[in-house]
């Protein structure tokens, strides 16, 4: 970059401060990072391997895939639908109703998972009724993806609206005038336009999916083999001193965020633009 | 609404918004609210001012204003090198700043207290300068720190990118050296993002469970933090009591979060 000297500051300053949020970055990111990896693989790779193989384990790998698989299709579809009807239309109330979107993002993931026992814990509101019919949802698979469904709901619309806010509605509008449909505009011509953005929404919103702990933790029970997820077998190893087998777990986890952060970057790499916002 | 609307799916997608928003968000938490309610103010009072709630708010409130304020040192010095630097690497620290975002929050937990423990690869010097991180307040500050600095980092980093460099031109034409114009020019064009910043890492760090939980050793009275001793008194059956810890929980929060708006919202104002 050459800028013109009045606008940079003098190579030593200029090296100093790049030096020291390498030191900052490294000993803040990269070295917990390494410490993921070199503790899972501290005891081997038969100790590291043995970790998946456990029955207890499987059943956590799969359970955080199957309340995933519910629960970010839903905000997916949810995402967009808020999407469109804040970008595309102007009404009383708009700018509330955003700030309730992304209402979840200051609430406590502890609290996500409270209120839902409040509401369906055999002492809460709707527990006598449950309990009545037999119907599980707290300790259960229903709990599990509502807490994760509450603390991913502002995901994909964050993403999406400030995206679809600066494409505007010009396109939307000139497929109206040539006698399109609602569906047909949608998939067409704003989808097109979007998917790049709706893909890191999706992304972003699968990765605190699957490594959600706080929340799931509350509503979960911690039942081994039944309703412990990932993250929550990761508690569970590491609090029965089987560190290697719990960072072997996290290491998985890590792996996902890594994969994650790698496709973001693909994407913006794809689309030269950044999706950089807040999450 | 008079206004014709020329684009289709408004009262779909109205329809579905506010009924996700709504069975979401809006009821449990209305729910929590009123199941706080249903105790009087004399038992919100005797529960908030428990010698372990008032422990746990202190810690946790004071260690988020400390990661917060940290967050902001480091995030500014990130977000400055990413936006004014080329060097080798730059892109990938760029992707890294993200990885608090991304990381389970448990795994940042316990490779945190790995690397801090007495033995840790951290702990071990630091336990030879006699500072202890892993299970003091100390240790949730430094979690908490690296929740909240992405959050300053991707907040400043587009103000930054999109500072006009005419003024410092200026600045420099008026014979302002590069610290002087950093500090009369630059920096007070940066406050507002700064704020912002600091608000999203200081709310983020408020509610911050996984990544605490684990460093911290939850010593009531010492190490506990709030969502903690939320998760605590529900493992003893009393919901009342975490209905209304939780309740004045968000109360602040949402408080906090809707006073640094109004303040951000004159800066904003003012800066124009």
């Amino acid at each position: 970059m050459s800028r013109p000297s009045a606008t940079t500051e003098s190579g030593p300053v200029r090296w100093l401060l790049i030096g020291l949020a390498f030191v900052a970055l490294s000993l803040f990111l990269l070295l917990p990072l390494a410490a993921v990896f070199v503790e899972a693989l501290r005891q081997g790779w038969d100790v590291f391997i043995k970790a998946f193989s456990d029955k207890a384990a499987a059943s956590a790998i799969k359970l955080t895939l199957l309340s995933a698989a519910i629960a970010v299709p839903l905000n997916t579809i949810f995402g967009v639908a808020a999407a469109w009807l804040v970008t595309k239309f102007r009404f009383k109330g708009r700018s509330f109703l955003i700030s309730l979107i992304d209402l979840p993002f200051a609430v406590s993931p502890v609290i996500a998972g409270l209120v839902f026992v409040l509401l369906f814990g055999a002492r809460g509101w709707f527990g006598p009724f449950l309990q009545e019919h037999d119907i599980r949802i707290i300790f259960a698979l229903p709990g599990i993806v509502l807490a994760t469904v509450f603390v991913t709901f502002p995901f994909v619309a964050r993403e999406l609206i400030p995206l679809m806010e600066s494409q505007g509605s010009d396109q939307e509008e000139a497929a109206v005038t040539l006698g399109a449909g609602g569906w047909q505009i949608f998939w067409r011509v704003t989808v097109p336009n979007i998917k790049w953005g709706l893909l890191y929404g999706i992304l972003l919103c699968n990765a605190r999916a699957m490594g959600e702990f706080g929340a799931v933790s509350v509503v979960s029970g911690h039942i081994r083999g039944k309703t412990n997820t990932l993250p929550l077998h990761v508690e569970v190893l590491y609090n029965e001193y089987h560190f290697s087998a719990a960072f072997a777990c996290a290491a998985l986890l890590a792996l996902l965020a890594l994969v994650t952060l790698g496709l973001k970057t693909a994407v913006e790499h794809f689309t030269g633009h950044t999706t950089k916002g807040r999450h | 609404m008079a206004k014709q609307r020329v684009i289709p799916g408004f009262g779909l997608s109205l329809g579905i918004t506010i009924t996700w928003l709504s069975l979401i968000i809006l009821i449990p938490l209305a729910a929590l609210f009123i199941k706080a309610a249903g105790l009087g103010p004399d038992d919100w009072k005797k529960i908030l001012t428990s010698p372990q709630v008032l422990a746990a708010a202190k810690l946790t409130f004071g260690a988020s204003a400390a990661a917060a304020a940290v967050s902001v040192v480091i995030g500014l010095l990130t977000a400055w090198v990413l936006v004014r630097y080329d060097f080798p690497g730059r892109k990938i620290l760029d992707a890294m700043v993200d990885l608090p975002f991304a990381l389970p929050t448990a795994v940042a937990g316990i490779t945190l207290t790995s690397i801090y423990a007495p033995n840790g690869w951290i702990g071990q010097y630091l336990e030879a300068w006699g500072i202890k991180v892993a299970y003091t307040p100390t240790g949730v500050w430094v979690a908490l720190t690296f929740i909240g600095f992405p959050f300053v980092v991707r907040t400043v980093q587009p103000v930054m990118e999109d500072l006009a460099l005419e003024l410092e031109e200026a600045a420099a034409s008026l014979g302002a050296n590069r610290w002087t114009t950093f500090r009369r020019v630059i920096f007070p064009m940066l406050v507002p993002a700064l704020i912002t910043g600091f608000t999203l890492a200081f709310a983020r760090a408020i509610g911050e469970y996984g990544s605490v939980i684990f460093i911290s050793g939850n010593l009531p009275m010492k190490t506990e933090i709030l969502p903690r001793l939320i998760v605590s008194q529900l493992e003893q059956y009393k919901y009342e009591a975490a209905a209304v810890i939780a309740s004045g929980m968000l109360i602040v929060s949402f408080a906090l979060l809707f006073l640094i708006n109004l303040l951000q919202r004159r800066l904003n104002w003012q800066a124009r």
